[in-house]
């Protein structure tokens, strides 16, 4: 829109418009990549003069340049069992974002569903996984299932309780006026519920992604599987055993990095769905 | 409690042929509160009709009876010329105005007002001319592609007005539309209303509990009182059109909105908490 526009506008209705986002000024963008990375530098420096100056032996804390040997030595171990926990991870986390929408889409379109099952979601999501994990394991045929079965229990619970709590708080008037208008039931849920309901549930999906992984992870100590198809916690316990603690500070790089990716992911994600309407990603000048 | 007998109920002559009946409606909700006792009214083609009263007087529940949001508890609503379907449901051409925007955030502007037609299947495609011509009579044209956070309070009015007339419905329900906005843009959109109104020549039903936003919009005043919700007065207002600032700085302006005032008052007796 012109300038000229945009001031008429403004005049004739008396208000400011809200000023489309704009992002920061260029050297405050500059500054927000340069100051974590000087940070990490500068933590990495500290532990490799830490481990230098007070003579610590290897096998207690290897440093940075031992960590990042080991990294690229044992790759052939390490680049497989991540390829498997990535795997498990986001088999589990596809499989309960749709069974979490899906059952959100049931518990809010009938409350008496969700008064008989909500019990046994709560139920499912507070008793510890670790405990749980045994069972899963004796009960599956193998491995692999039993972890994903874990990790689908740890995530799927944070989407559906948000996704549900979205799909509730839809706008009253707006569903008047879907009803005025004659909406049938999936006009309504398709273009009014669901969309209403899709800040929750980026929410509960970046809750998810992060479990997810932590589930695959307690869920592959539980098992304590062993041999080829073994992910980056096998790998860990295996290293902590031979006490190659390089290499397990090399896998714990990973699945750290992993985390935050996935972290990063997920919230990227959700900045591109939401940027242009919702209030949280509305930048404000004071 | 009787009304103050300088002021006598009045019913007036309706223009056009009636175009909706309410029939001694009555609404109990659930939870026993009588919000509307026993409304009778009736409302022709062409009138820009005003429910006013205090708040808890019941003038949103006969709107949305009106639209048909709620069933009444007692009593029918008519559209004697409008079609029915096989179900025997009315097919009601109307639109409605919230109190709120009430625009979908994640939609533009322009998906926003097709809306009503996409719901009845048209395209988007097939739906383009008539969507920026809603547009375009509410001046946002050049907004189609914004979204709902970008515009100003009035702006995202206007825009639901729009999506209102769309469907180029028969009568127009609006609920408190201007409640929300400061007097500046509340009067700039009044003047935007009565102009549209006199042009396309539709039934309006508008719901206010402002005297002299009534009196200058409507063509016939219905004043309402609470507990119970009912009607107790009606004032026609007869006045030059087009109404502008002249009107409204007009000793008929002040006397119109002097004699709806006392009968406001009038319906409050001295128990009544607003």
């Amino acid at each position: 829109m012109t300038e000229l526009q945009q001031s008429v506008v403004a005049s004739e209705t008396g208000e400011p418009q809200t000023q489309a986002e704009s992002g920061p000024p260029p050297h405050e963008r500059i500054l927000r990549v340069i100051i974590p990375l000087v940070m990490l530098g500068g933590l990495i420096a500290l532990w490799a003069w830490y481990v230098k100056a007070y003579n610590v032996p290897h096998y207690i804390l290897p440093g940075p340049d031992l960590v990042a040997q080991a990294m690229v030595r044992d790759w052939g171990v390490l680049g497989p069992a991540l390829l498997v926990t990535l795997t498990i991870t986001f088999e589990a986390l596809a499989i309960a974002l749709v069974g979490g929408v899906l059952i959100a889409i049931l518990f809010a379109s009938s409350r008496w569903v969700e008064i008989a099952l909500s019990p046994y979601m709560v139920i499912l999501q507070v008793t510890p996984i670790i405990a749980i994990a045994p069972l899963i394991l004796i009960y599956t045929s193998t491995t692999q299932q039993a972890l994903l079965i874990c990790a689908w229990i740890v995530a799927f619970f944070p989407v559906l309780s948000n996704t549900t709590q979205g799909l509730k708080s839809t706008d009253h008037n707006l569903l008047n006026l879907y009803e005025l208008y004659g909406a049938s039931r999936w006009q309504t849920l398709f273009l009014l519920k669901l969309p209403a309901a899709l800040p929750y549930f980026l929410t509960g999906l970046r809750i998810a992604g992060g479990l997810a992984l932590i589930a695959a992870v307690v869920a592959e100590f539980a098992a304590g599987s062993a041999g080829a198809g073994s992910g980056l916690a096998f790998r860990l316990l295996e290293s902590q055993y031979r006490l190659n603690i390089p290499r397990l500070f090399a896998a714990l790089i990973l699945l750290c990095a992993t985390g935050v990716a996935i972290f990063g992911a997920t919230s990227l994600l959700s900045h591109l769905l939401l940027r242009r309407w919702h209030e949280s990603a509305i930048r404000r000048e004071n | 409690m009787p009304v103050s007998s300088a002021i006598s109920i009045a019913p007036q002559a309706v223009p056009g042929r009636p175009i909706v009946r309410l029939e001694h409606v009555s609404k109990t909700f659930s939870n026993g509160t009588v919000a509307l006792k026993d409304m009778s009214l009736s409302i022709g083609e062409g009138e820009f009709v005003s429910l006013l009263g205090p708040s808890g007087c019941g003038k949103s529940t006969a709107l949305r009876i009106i639209a048909g949001l709620g069933e009444a508890t007692t009593g029918r609503v008519d559209w004697p010329t409008m079609a029915h379907d096989a179900a025997g449901k009315v097919e009601r051409e109307i639109g409605f105005v919230f109190q709120e925007p009430t625009l979908m955030p994640w939609a533009t502007v322009f998906k926003n007002v097709w809306l009503p037609l996409r719901l009845a299947g048209i395209s988007k495609q097939a739906a383009r001319a008539r969507v920026m011509e809603a547009l375009d009579m509410v001046g946002l044209a050049s907004f189609a592609d914004a979204y709902p956070r970008e515009l100003s309070g009035g702006m995202k009015m206007r825009v639901s007005i729009a999506r209102a007339l769309v469907t180029r419905p028969r009568v127009l329900l609006m609920d408190e539309p201007f409640a929300a906005l400061d007097e500046i843009t509340r009067q700039k959109l009044n003047d935007d209303l009565l102009r549209l109104w006199a042009q396309f020549g539709w039934t309006v039903v508008f719901v206010t509990h402002s005297v002299f936003e009534s009196v200058y919009l409507s063509t016939r005043i219905v004043v309402m009182a609470p507990r119970p919700g009912r009607v107790i007065d009606e004032i026609a207002v007869v006045a030059p059109s087009p109404r502008d600032l002249a009107f409204r700085t007009s000793p008929e302006y002040s006397e119109l909105t002097r004699r709806t005032s006392q009968s406001l008052h009038s319906a409050l007796g001295a128990n009544d908490h607003l």
